[in-house]
């Protein structure tokens, strides 16, 4: 059984078929990649995965749990994180609480406890801020738990939104861009980071990408979009070479 | 016969609201901004209406009065309009790129100085306006049903003003540059519209109608005090919010809803209990229609 | 001193502010019982402390969840009608201490269930929606008030929307809510000491909460709303905790005014909108989010006018003159732009580069 079972998925807004008959299977442990031109659809499809947009048709089951048109909040806790490809950060607060609030789900004290602060509010924030700070040293961003997180550069930030959907301990992460405004070093270290925490966190990621390098560079399997619609799907390799893709990639 | 004198009394305190409604729906909709003063400019107007009304010579009947109630209204809708023009200028626009809650308390302070300008001028005891309008009305089916000169010449005050307003935006220059700074202010700018001007005529414009709106008001209901604009001002931008804000349509649709609510409940309910009557129809239809009757629904984009 | 170093930034401020408040009583206090104080003074005491809970409250509201309430003076009017119902009509039943501390906790759990009550449906909506539609439950709130008659006798309690008439009492019976009149001899019980109190455990519970897991998680929704539910955050539950507390505050605000006043009644300079609008310029003038800023504010601006006084029919209007001002002066982009310029902070950090360079 694969670990997420998509099938013909499918969703209109008004008379536009943003997504039509997507069907996807990504095994466990898998690195995958969603690409396409723009306007393809790929963000939609995140949006429908991540329970963002309900979809018109189709199924999504994680782990043999059928998730279609669940809540988001719900579909997080059966195991799906995402970061966004405009970073959706939550800026006024620390790069440390931000984290924190990734683990909001995995530790638990009672609003009571905390307005009073009983003793478990104390052993449990201890608890947090460890495995907080545990996951920060992935990224090298524990030296800067206390900063503000709009106050981050632009490829930190991208890499706390990582970090932030790592907390939630999903089985799926969900990469919207992830190397989109950065130089060639650091799409390098980021795919080394990506190759890290799937190594770390035992996590099965799917990710959208234009940075061709990137995709041939970490994708083991590929999906490749094209208004909607499936145009080509399977191992990397091949997938880069079928004409079809070319075609729509380059023009004729 | 009772039940259609009360619709048609509300029809006409609907329409004031309406005509208020408008100045506020215009603000929201071009300068994305809740004008808490507008209230206020309402009872200056009803005042520069009053002092006019009642220092230029003496009684006058048939023709002349009319002109001079003319005369009286048009003064007062040019000072207000200025007025409106000079607050959007030294009060609102230094905070268009600051925080919406920023502007909204700016625009307290301004309501509040209004109030208390009016109060240093004309102290806080009530004045009695008198009516603009000395026609009687029209009594109908042998006297069962009464139609005062107010009523009338409210809802048609108001029906020409929405028709002229609704012409202008659909079909001039300014019109449409107010349309399209509402629709999108960025987008506007880089079309070389002149937004300081649009919004500027916006507020010129609906300060103007509450001169009118004021002097109607304070029609039918005599009782002047510096306080006069605050009550009908929260209900006129109720009215605003009820059929759907940053819509002229919008802005009818409410105010005539809420005038007609307000006094059937008095009506039939309780008199004491009509406002909370009218907020709670508010409320029902916000839930049912987050955006008003009119409103649209905006979507963030993931 | 190094325990205190060990604690973090917000609790050493926590700290500070409590210790600020406690001199400002202290000071208070020897003034009123030197008679430095005049009479007027003396009875805004208890007012501005109601009003700093108030304003305190509501900044929960708009600083922390993030939506603009107008109808605090709503929950502020349950906090303060309720807790002097149930003091008036057993004044002679129960003993002083107790049932003011029973009043506290009736006025403050009927502003919280109100907040909730309303919050359900009102938190559905968004920005000026929820704003006018918060305005609107809080002008309901005082509008019932002013048409209920609640009279008590040998039978038990009556109740009317009418009037006192119709209430069909014995004769013994005393009136506790009067229509329009309000509810007239509550007993005053609450002291300067008191109300002082109170305001520091608000600040503590405010303090504590938004610097929990709760508090986090509702932060969270106020800086990204999807995000947040994309972390897995229960987005509704969340927002009616904080709007619930937000409310239950304003109530204690309410239930320290109601006893301080010999008649209460609900009128819009005291529960109605202007009232609601007069607490949100605390909020913004005080600085949103901070809570300290919030009661600083409230104490400025009520004393302001007071202070004005014998600028007699002046005073109101340089009020709102000076309200304006502020605003421009903290929010306005191209003078803020100019005070990082020429500001004091600008000078004095020039003034230290340039020792640097010596």
């Amino acid at each position: 059984m694969s670990l997420l079972e998509v099938t013909n998925l499918g969703i209109s807004f008004g008379g536009l078929r943003a997504v039509d008959e997507l069907n996807l299977q990504i095994e466990q442990g898998e690195l995958y990649g969603l690409i396409g031109p723009n306007g393809a659809g790929k963000t939609t499809v995140f949006n429908m995965l991540t329970g963002i947009y309900e979809p018109t048709d189709g199924t999504i089951f994680l782990d043999g749990k059928d998730i279609t048109g669940k809540r988001t909040a719900d579909i997080n806790k059966a195991g799906i994180a995402r970061t966004f490809q405009n970073i959706r950060l939550f800026g006024d607060q620390s790069v440390l609480d931000n984290v924190k609030i990734g683990l909001h789900n995995s530790y638990e004290y009672s609003t009571a406890t905390g307005i009073f602060r009983l003793p478990k509010f104390f052993s449990t924030e201890k608890e947090m801020t460890a495995k907080a700070m545990e996951i920060l040293s992935v990224f090298g961003l524990d030296k800067s738990k206390d900063l503000l997180a709009s106050n981050l550069p632009y490829g930190k930030q991208r890499e706390l939104e990582i970090a932030r959907a790592l907390a939630t301990e999903p089985k799926l992460l969900l990469l919207d861009e992830p190397a989109a405004g950065m130089n060639p070093n650091e799409t390098r270290d980021l795919m080394n980071t990506i190759a890290l925490i799937r190594k770390e966190f035992g996590v099965t990621i799917l990710l959208i990408e234009h940075d061709m390098k990137l995709v041939s560079g970490i994708c083991e399997k590929l999906t490749v979009l094209n208004f909607g619609r499936v145009l080509s799907q399977g191992k990397t390799s091949e997938v880069l070479n079928d004409p079809e893709v070319i075609k729509a990639y380059l023009g004729e | 016969m009772g039940f259609l004198t009360y619709l048609i009394n509300g029809l006409s305190l609907g329409s004031v609201y309406a005509i208020i409604a408008l100045g506020y729906t215009m603000v929201y909709g071009i300068a994305k901004m809740l004008n808490f003063a507008h209230g206020d400019v309402i009872m200056i107007g009803s005042y520069l209406v009053f002092i006019g009304m009642s220092n230029i010579g003496g009684e006058q009947t048939g023709v002349m009065q009319v002109v001079k109630v003319v005369v009286c209204l048009a003064v007062s809708m040019i000072i207000c309009a200025i007025l409106g023009m000079v607050i959007e200028k030294v009060a609102y626009k230094p905070l268009r790129k600051a925080t919406n809650l920023a502007v909204l308390i700016t625009a307290i302070g301004v309501s509040y100085f209004l109030q208390n300008i009016a109060l240093l001028i004309f102290g806080s005891n009530a004045v009695s306006f008198t009516s603009i309008i000395s026609w009687q009305g029209i009594s109908l089916a042998g006297g069962a049903l009464k139609i005062t000169g107010n009523a009338i010449v409210t809802i048609i005050v108001c029906i020409i003003i929405m028709v002229a307003l609704m012409l202008f935006v659909q079909h001039t220059k300014p019109g449409q540059a107010m349309r399209a700074v509402s629709e999108d202010r960025d987008a506007a700018v880089l079309m070389g519209i002149n937004v300081n001007a649009t919004i500027s005529l916006t507020f010129i414009i609906g300060s103007g109608l509450a001169a009118i709106a004021g002097a109607l008001l304070c029609s039918s209901y005599p009782a002047l005090t510096p306080y006069t604009g605050s009550m009908p001002g929260i209900k006129a931008f109720t009215a605003a919010v009820f059929g759907g804000i940053g819509s002229i349509p919008g802005a009818l649709i409410g105010g005539l809803l809420l005038g007609i609510i307000e006094i059937l409940a008095k009506a039939y309910i309780s008199s004491q209990l009509a406002d909370a009557i009218v907020f709670a129809v508010l409320i029902i239809v916000l839930l049912v229609k987050p955006t008003g009757i009119l409103g649209k629904q905006i979507k963030e984009k993931v | 001193m190094n325990a205190y170093k060990k604690l973090n930034k917000s609790t050493q401020k926590l700290l500070i502010n409590i210790v600020v408040i406690f001199a400002v009583y202290i000071v208070v206090t020897i003034m009123d019982a030197s008679g430095n104080l005049s009479s007027l003074m003396r009875g805004l005491l208890v007012p501005v402390c109601a009003y700093s809970l108030v304003a305190v409250g509501l900044n929960l509201c708009v600083g922390y969840l993030g939506e603009l309430s107008l109808g605090h003076a709503g929950f502020m009017c349950i906090g303060a009608f309720t807790s002097a119902f149930f003091s008036k009509a057993f004044q002679d039943t129960i003993p002083d201490v107790p049932r003011f501390i029973l009043a506290l906790i009736i006025g403050t759990a009927m502003a919280a269930i109100f907040g909730f009550l309303i919050a359900i449906p009102v938190l559905r909506l968004k920005g000026d929606y929820l704003a006018i539609v918060t305005l609107a439950f809080g002008e309901i709130i005082k509008n019932v008030i002013t048409v209920m008659y609640v009279g008590k006798d040998s039978n038990g309690f009556h109740f009317s929307l009418k009037d006192q008439m119709s209430l069909g009492m014995e004769l013994d019976g005393k009136m506790i809510i009067n229509g329009a009149q309000g509810i007239s001899g509550t007993p005053r019980q609450s002291t300067f000491g008191l109300a002082v109190l109170l305001l520091i455990v608000a600040l503590i519970i405010t303090h504590n909460f938004v610097n929990s897991r709760t508090g986090r998680a509702v932060k969270a929704i106020r800086d990204n709303q999807i995000a947040a539910e994309t972390v897995g955050l229960p987005i509704t539950k969340y927002k009616l905790t904080a709007f619930t507390l937000s409310a239950a505050i304003a109530g204690v605000g309410g239930v320290l005014y109601a006893h301080n006043i010999n008649s209460l009644t609900a009128t819009t300079n005291n529960f109605g909108y202007n009232m609601s609008i007069m607490i949100l310029v605390y909020v913004v003038l005080g600085g949103i989010g901070s809570f300290s800023g919030s009661i600083i504010a409230a104490v400025v601006l009520t004393l302001l006018p007071e202070m004005l006084r014998g600028l007699s029919n002046y005073r109101m209007l340089i009020y709102s003159i000076v309200l304006i001002g502020l605003m421009l002066f903290n929010w306005a982009p191209s003078i803020l732009k100019w005070r990082q310029q020429h500001g004091l902070k600008a000078i004095l950090s020039k003034f230290n580069k340039n020792k640097e360079v010596q």
